[in-house]
This record gives C-alpha cells, sequence and structure tokens, in this order.
C-alpha cells in the first residue's frame, strides 16, 4: 500500500480527492439547508452535456464543462426570477436538455468514445494535471469565501427576510454561491462521477447536522467528514481494485449510519 | 416641528406580487416615537406592507420614506424586524445565542466570543429568556423563540421595531408578557413599534395607531376612535355581505 503513495497518480488522485472532498462538503452545508440538494445531481448531468461537448470537438472536456454548467446554473437562476417556476421544475427541465445534448455530441463523434465512461463513473487513474490545477485555484476560493461570504450565506440560509432587512446583498451571494457549486461539480467528476457527484454535497453535511449545535460546527464536521471519506475511499479503492466514486460513496455512506446510530443512542440516553 | 417628526410616511404606495395587486391606496404619517396595530384579516396584505416598509418588497407605485429618506439609505440597524416565527425553519442547526448574535453583527456567527456572549446574556436575561441562551432553536416552544427574536432586536437599540404576529402561536401567559415588554420598551426608549396583530383588542389596549388593512387603507388614526362597528366591517368582512359577526365580542 505505502509503495502506492510514491505513484504519480495516486499522489494526483489522493490531492484531487482532498481537494473536492473539502470543497464538496463545504459547499454541502448551504446545499443541504437550503434543501437544494436536487441542484447537486441537476448540475452533474448539465456538467454530462458539457464533457461530451468538449469529446466531440476533441478538447480537454474541462474546459467545456466549466463554461457549459455554470450557463446551466445561471439559467436556472434567471429562469426562476422570472417564470415563478420553483427550482427543482426548472432543474428537471435543464437537466433533461443537457444530457439529451449530451447523448447527441457522443453519437454525433463517431470515433470511440470509452472517455465518457470514465466521466459517467469516476475514474482517479486519470486525474491530469490541469484538473488538479483549476481543483487547487477552486480551493484557494473557496478559503476566501470562508472569511468573506460564510457568515452572509449562512445569514440568508437560516432567514432570507432577515438577512435582506439587514441588507444582505442576496442575489448577488447567491450567484456567486451557485457558480462556485457548479466550478466544485465539474472538478469532482473524475474523483466520484457524474452519476454519484450529488453525494459529496449531500451525504458530508446531512451527517454534521446529525450531531451539530450550531452552523459552524456543522461547516467544520462536514469539511471533515468530506476530505476523510475521499482518503479513504481512493485508498479502499485502490486495495480492494474497485471504482473510487462508488466506494467514496459507500465510505461516506456509512459514515452516516455510524452517525445516525450515535445520535440516536444519545438522544435516548437523555 | 422638525422635518422628521414623522418617522414614517407612506404615500400612494401599491404593491403588485405576480399579477396580484396586494396593495393599493396606502397613506399615512406616523409621529417618532409611536406604537402602531397594523390590523386586518388573513390575506389582507399585512406581512406585504411590513415587508413594503423594509425594503424586502418594492412597491409597484409610490414611496416609503423613513426619517425622510429611502429605507435603502438608512444607516444599517436602524430597523429591527421580528418576523412571524411560525415560518422560522426550524432544521437550521442554531442555538438561541447564535439568533441573537446576528442581531448585532447583522451577519451570522462562525463563533461568539466572550464578550459578545456575555452583552447577548445581559439582554437575553432582560426578556426574560436567560434560561435558554444555548439552547437550540428547534427545541424551543413558540413563546421563548419569540423571547429570543425579541432580544435579537432589543440588542441593536433600533429606531423602529416591527413585529410581524408576536401573539401567533403561543399562549396567553406568554402574550400579556410580551405585549408588557414590548410596550414597556416603547415608553422607556421612545423607539417606534410597529405590530401585526390579528387581535384588535390587544391593538385598542397596547397601541396609540391603528393601521386597519383589507387590500386598502381602511382606516389610520388613533387607535381609541378605529375601532367602530363600520370600520371593522369594512376591515373584516367582504365587501357586498356581512358575516353576521357580532363587534366587540372577541373572536
Amino acid at each position: 500500500m505505502l509503495e502506492a503513495l510514491t505513484y504519480p497518480f495516486f499522489q494526483k488522485a489522493l490531492t484531487a480527492g482532498l481537494l473536492t472532498g473539502f470543497t464538496g462538503s463545504y459547499y454541502g452545508v448551504f446545499v443541504v439547508q437550503r434543501k437544494i440538494s436536487f441542484i447537486g445531481s441537476g448540475l452533474a448531468h448539465a456538467a454530462f452535456g458539457g464533457v461530451a461537448l468538449g469529446l466531440l470537438l476533441g478538447v480537454e472536456p474541462l474546459l467545456t464543462a466549466v463554461p457549459f454548467t455554470i450557463l446551466v446554473a445561471i439559467a436556472i437562476v434567471y429562469l426562476q426570477k422570472y417564470t415563478q417556476l420553483a427550482a427543482d421544475a426548472l432543474i428537471g427541465v435543464l437537466f433533461a436538455l443537457s444530457v439529451a445534448l449530451g447523448i447527441i455530441f457522443l453519437a454525433v463523434k463517431t470515433q470511440y468514445t470509452s472517455d465518457a465512461y470514465s466521466y459517467l463513473f469516476g475514474s482517479i487513474l486519470t486525474v491530469n494535471d490541469q484538473e488538479l490545477i483549476i481543483a487547487l485555484l477552486l480551493s484557494l476560493v473557496t478559503i476566501l469565501t470562508f472569511f468573506k461570504l460564510w457568515a452572509r450565506w449562512a445569514y440568508s440560509t437560516f432567514d432570507v427576510d432577515l438577512a435582506g432587512a439587514d441588507k444582505v446583498p442576496i442575489e448577488f451571494d447567491n450567484i456567486i454561491l451557485i457558480l462556485l457549486i457548479s466550478v466544485t461539480i465539474v472538478i469532482s467528476i473524475k474523483i466520484v462521477g457524474i452519476i454519484l457527484i450529488s453525494a459529496y454535497l449531500v451525504i458530508p453535511p446531512a451527517s454534521a447536522r446529525l450531531i451539530s449545535s450550531s452552523f459552524g460546527s456543522m461547516t467544520v464536521i462536514s469539511v471533515i467528514i468530506g476530505m476523510l471519506s475521499s482518503v479513504m475511499g481512493i485508498i479502499f479503492s485502490y486495495i480492494l481494485d474497485l471504482p473510487s466514486g462508488a466506494i467514496i460513496v459507500i465510505t461516506q455512506t456509512m459514515i452516516f449510519f455510524v452517525i445516525v446510530l450515535i445520535s440516536i443512542i444519545l438522544k435516548n440516553k437523555k | 416641528m422638525s422635518i422628521h417628526a414623522n418617522i414614517l410616511e407612506v404615500s400612494n404606495l401599491k404593491v403588485v406580487l405576480g399579477q396580484n395587486t396586494v396593495l393599493e391606496d396606502i397613506n399615512f404619517k406616523l409621529p417618532s416615537g409611536s406604537y402602531l396595530a397594523i390590523v386586518g384579516p388573513n390575506g389582507s396584505g399585512k406581512t406585504t406592507l411590513m415587508k413594503t416598509l423594509i425594503g424586502l418588497v418594492k412597491p409597484a407605485t409610490g414611496n416609503v420614506k423613513m426619517f425622510g429618506a429611502d429605507i435603502d439609505d438608512l444607516p444599517p440597524g436602524t430597523i429591527s424586524y421580528v418576523p412571524q416565527i411560525k415560518t422560522m425553519d426550524k432544521s437550521f442547526p442554531a442555538r438561541a445565542i447564535d439568533l441573537v448574535m446576528s442581531g448585532i453583527k447583522r451577519r451570522w456567527s462562525f463563533k461568539i466570543n466572550s464578550h459578545d456572549s456575555d452583552k447577548v446574556a445581559a439582554i437575553m436575561h432582560e426578556v426574560g429568556a436567560g434560561d435558554f441562551i444555548y439552547r437550540p432553536l428547534a427545541a424551543l416552544s413558540g413563546g421563548e423563540l419569540q423571547r429570543v427574536f425579541l432580544a435579537r432586536s432589543l440588542i441593536r437599540n433600533p429606531k423602529i421595531l416591527l413585529l410581524d404576529e408576536p401573539a401567533t402561536g403561543i399562549d396567553l401567559v406568554c402574550e400579556l408578557s410580551i405585549n408588557k415588554l414590548i410596550t414597556e420598551y416603547n415608553q422607556k426608549f421612545g423607539t417606534t413599534v410597529i405590530m401585526i396583530t390579528h387581535d384588535w383588542s390587544a391593538a385598542y389596549h397596547h397601541t396609540n395607531y391603528v393601521l386597519l388593512l383589507n387590500r386598502r387603507q381602511v382606516y389610520f388614526g388613533e387607535s381609541k376612535t378605529a375601532f367602530t362597528d363600520e370600520n371593522l366591517q369594512r376591515t373584516f368582512s367582504h365587501l357586498g355581505h356581512g358575516h353576521g359577526i357580532k363587534f366587540g365580542l372577541k373572536i
């Protein structure tokens, strides 16, 4: 096992896992408390359209997936504002459109498209330098948001009217949050795959919620669970020679159920 | 009389939400230090009016001036708003102290230092919330939560305190003591208070101004002369047919 740490691909996978574990579980606390978990899988499917476009054009899929996903995210925000439809309905519409486009892009591409599978199910072996650099930049931006935006996001997550009455720029803040969530999703594709990506945004924060009395502690615990489960999942997947994304998600789910059990026991003791 | 003798001036206010006109023809001037009750049936636009007063909802026409200025130009902390507690998200992980702190910081606090927590504890004791400073919000009763919200409002020492149905969902004993706290605060510090209520007998006894509302302004003026049979009929009954309500009885 230790020798695996000397392989560059494994180092890259672990680094990418730690970074995406950090960003996903950090933004996830807002996703879970705003009850917009559906946005995770919605934007992941939008990312599929973007990845397929990259494969069709023969460019690095990340470069097309990031703008494509951001575009869909912005469309959701503005359609919600101007149509009075709920976010989940709009996500449903755009999610379907993106997947349909993705399928067409892959169908039009006549060459072999096995690459598409590594995006659907994740593939740590194929994490490249570009993806690592973007993940690192995203993590740095995320740390900055902790100092500048966490307190505002948290306030409007608790009660949008109270935050509005205190002049928190809610619309601006929401757009920034959804943009960063979009980038987080695209970056995490290689690690967990499109199909399972929303796990990062939901399972660590939901687990943290069970044992947190304040939103600050929920954020910290969620990030710890997110990073720990990434590392554990990648190591297990290497040892067991099974897909990393699935193993990470199973690790997260096991942590979740252990915490559920502990919280039930603690509650009964009181 | 100084130019700001009226703390709040609302003129020709009309509010449209989606395709519905929710409020129209609202005109009133509220003197500084008043205690105003906004009274009207469900769906009469009370909450929308309050949200318009604090700038959360933008008027279609007309305007709202506080201290002669637009709400957006006022220094932060001038107003303090207590929303209906039934709308609060109880799944959010927060303790009473976190909510009160947001009254000082106007942001959510990641952690609270001892200087701030002492300040919060002092005001929470003042409003009878000293026993549950660190309790999760989800574990508080309606009356307890209302006290926490009140502490949150008072800690910033606002010029105007706005409360949306502070008496709804709490028992009578709590209601009486919260009404008493608000009245005392209004009298002691001269803070203008605006309160939404269904309960026009409480409005009659505690406040000095009343706005009767049913999409349109039925009455604005002193509370002692507000509750005539005709005004109540116009406020609480649909146009064209009465519901046989015996006014004078609390229903």
